[in-house]
């Protein structure tokens, strides 16, 4: 995806203008409320006119102030998955599906319905109303709906948000097959850094309206460390567990990791508070804690009383943060080598 | 106390022709006007919709007096109308005219009301799919105005009805040819002798108009319900 934007819009106590370009096929749109991610979308979708500025996706030029371009949003072939997913109430689920389906010439239509619904799982859905579904059900029905549209880009708005919390980052293995298979580029908007790590490739923060930095999840995630009371989460993405006397087993690089879930489908992602892993100077020959990994100290950073420290597991990265005080004690400088513990339920399932 | 004349039965007939009529013409217009006003960005919106108004807020005698000197034979309207061999005024379809410029006001409203509820992200969401603003009228504002078009005609129909003041100017007070149930009974209250004729029409309209609202309201349910479902 190229794109290429400098978009000006004002609004009484509020003056957005952003500028960017980005060849990254997965964009994150990450900020606060009110810091004009809601705006952007609009913007991008051209359901509010800018006030100046250029706008390029690809090889289309989408908006153009100086040459007076302005593409209507029916014709942008930007198709929006809504936070609420505003599927409509008067038609079936499999009506749904198809209204933007039904409005590209028949030539455009590369995407299949019937394998569309099975990759999402929501065939046996389709004659039903909207109104009967549960809410991650909306969700994939309405990410079906734009993707059967064969947009150009998919653009999602904060999608997750209204979903309850244990069931929400379920749709995020179906989101990633669809945008593989189908080959769509991908500008993810939301509050949440996980969603960002888990879906992105690049992120564009936004402040007051204005662009605050261009950057990787990863980096974003580490200098937002501090204000999160759970420090830092490492994710395991992680299959093909093997049972082992209660517990599951699982390859982590050259790593091997014991859990205490399951995957259901062999695949799985996992996350682990960077302050639930406890470090030691020397092998501690016995501990309660059912993962011991050997680690080479890479980077150290200072969060106020807290150190984070990043290791190099036998080639894959974890981050664990400690305190000041237990970090001297340690004698953590960059290449030593240390000892991590982590409690085989410290482990928290995602999807 | 109910030997109806033919007259009227014929003021009552074609009462009814009247305001279905006038209804059934101002469905289309009165929709598209309402979703101007609803969900329209434009420049003296304010002003149209006071045009679209003043109807409702005029004294009936005023707007048929207006649609006289319109319609009428030396009328800018009127005269081009008789070029081309149509007359309005003092036919029943004058009846339809007075009754379609007062009742529209109350059909808008009704309608807009409802298209108001429409939550707008339905509509982006219909554009981003590639649908245009007419497509997005016809397939998803329609479909969920049902109850809000029900309500919007059934308040014309009613009104309709009862028009009087406009109808007695532009379309006069024949029996049989023009004379709507209103005008009969003011020819009865003006007879002496006519408080049997007066009355039994005066419970025939509320009959008429009760039944008119029944039908409305077991409509509006039944969409309720099933939009419901």
């Amino acid at each position: 995806m190229n794109l290429n934007l400098a978009l000006q819009k004002k609004f009484c106590g509020f003056d957005f203008d952003v500028a960017f370009r980005t060849d990254s096929k997965r964009l994150g749109i990450f900020g606060r409320s009110g810091s004009g991610k809601s705006t952007l979308v609009n913007l991008l979708a051209g359901l509010l006119p800018p006030d100046a500025g250029r706008f390029r996706f690809g090889d289309r030029l989408l908006y153009d102030s100086a040459q007076g371009i302005c593409v209507s949003p029916q014709k942008r072939r930007i198709a929006v998955v809504f936070q609420h997913s505003h599927l409509f109430p008067h038609l079936t689920v499999e009506r749904n599906l198809l209204y933007g389906y039904r409005r590209i010439p028949a030539s455009e239509r590369t995407i299949d319905p019937g394998e569309l619904c099975r990759v999402l799982d929501i065939s046996h859905l389709l004659k039903r109303s909207v109104n009967a579904l549960s809410g991650g059900e909306r969700q994939r029905v309405a990410l079906g709906r734009g993707v059967l549209a064969n947009p150009h880009l998919l653009l999602m708005d904060e999608p997750l948000s209204g979903l309850d919390e244990k069931l929400k980052y379920q749709i995020i293995p179906y989101l990633k097959d669809v945008l593989d298979r189908y080959d769509i580029p991908l500008v993810y908007v939301s509050h949440s850094m996980n969603e960002m790590r888990m879906l992105v490739d690049e992120v564009l923060v936004l402040e007051n309206g204005n662009l605050a930095s261009q950057t990787s999840p990863e980096t974003l995630a580490r200098l937002r460390m501090k204000e999160c009371p759970l420090g830092y989460l490492n994710f395991f993405s992680l299959q093909n567990p093997v049972p082992d006397e209660h517990l599951w087993a699982y390859e982590w690089g050259k790593n091997r990791l014991t859990l205490t879930h399951s995957t259901s489908d062999h695949k799985g992602l996992f996350t682990l508070a960077s302050k639930d892993i406890v470090l030691f100077r020397r092998h501690p020959e016995s501990v309660s804690a059912r993962n011991l990994l050997r680690g080479t100290v890479g980077n150290i950073f200072e969060l106020d009383q807290r150190i984070g420290v990043e290791l190099d597991c036998n080639g894959k990265p974890l981050v664990a943060t400690i305190v000041k005080k237990a970090a001297e004690e340690l004698g953590v400088n960059p290449g030593k080598e240390i000892y991590a513990a982590i409690k085989a339920d410290a482990f928290r399932r995602v999807y | 106390m109910f030997d109806l004349t033919a007259t009227d039965y014929q003021a009552v007939l074609l009462s009814a022709k009247v305001a279905l009529t006038a209804t059934v013409l101002a469905l289309p217009v009165g929709f598209l006007a309402a979703s101007l006003l609803a969900f329209g960005r434009f420049r003296g919106k304010a002003v149209l919709e006071g045009i679209l108004h003043l109807p409702m807020v005029l004294p009936p005698v005023v707007v048929g007096y207006l649609l006289l000197l319109l319609l009428g034979q030396n009328g800018p309207l009127g005269s081009f109308l008789r070029s081309v061999g149509v007359r309005i005024i003092f036919t029943w379809w004058a009846a339809v005219a007075a009754s379609l410029v007062v009742g529209f006001p109350l059909l808008v409203r009704a309608i807009r009301i409802g298209l108001e509820d429409i939550d707008e992200k339905l509509l982006q969401a219909a554009r981003t799919l590639g649908a245009p603003w007419y497509d997005t009228l016809l397939t998803v504002v329609l479909p969920l105005s049902g109850r809000a078009i029900l309500a919007g005609a059934s308040l014309m129909f009613a009104r309709s009805l009862g028009e009087f003041g406009a109808t007695i100017v532009l379309a006069g007070n024949i029996p049989g040819l023009t004379q709507t149930i209103p005008l009969a009974i003011y020819d009865y209250v003006n007879t002496p002798d006519g408080d049997h004729g007066a009355l039994a029409l005066c419970l025939l309209s509320i009959g008429l108009s009760l039944g008119v609202l029944l039908c409305s309201e077991t409509l509006t349910r039944t969409l309720a319900r099933r939009s419901k479902a």
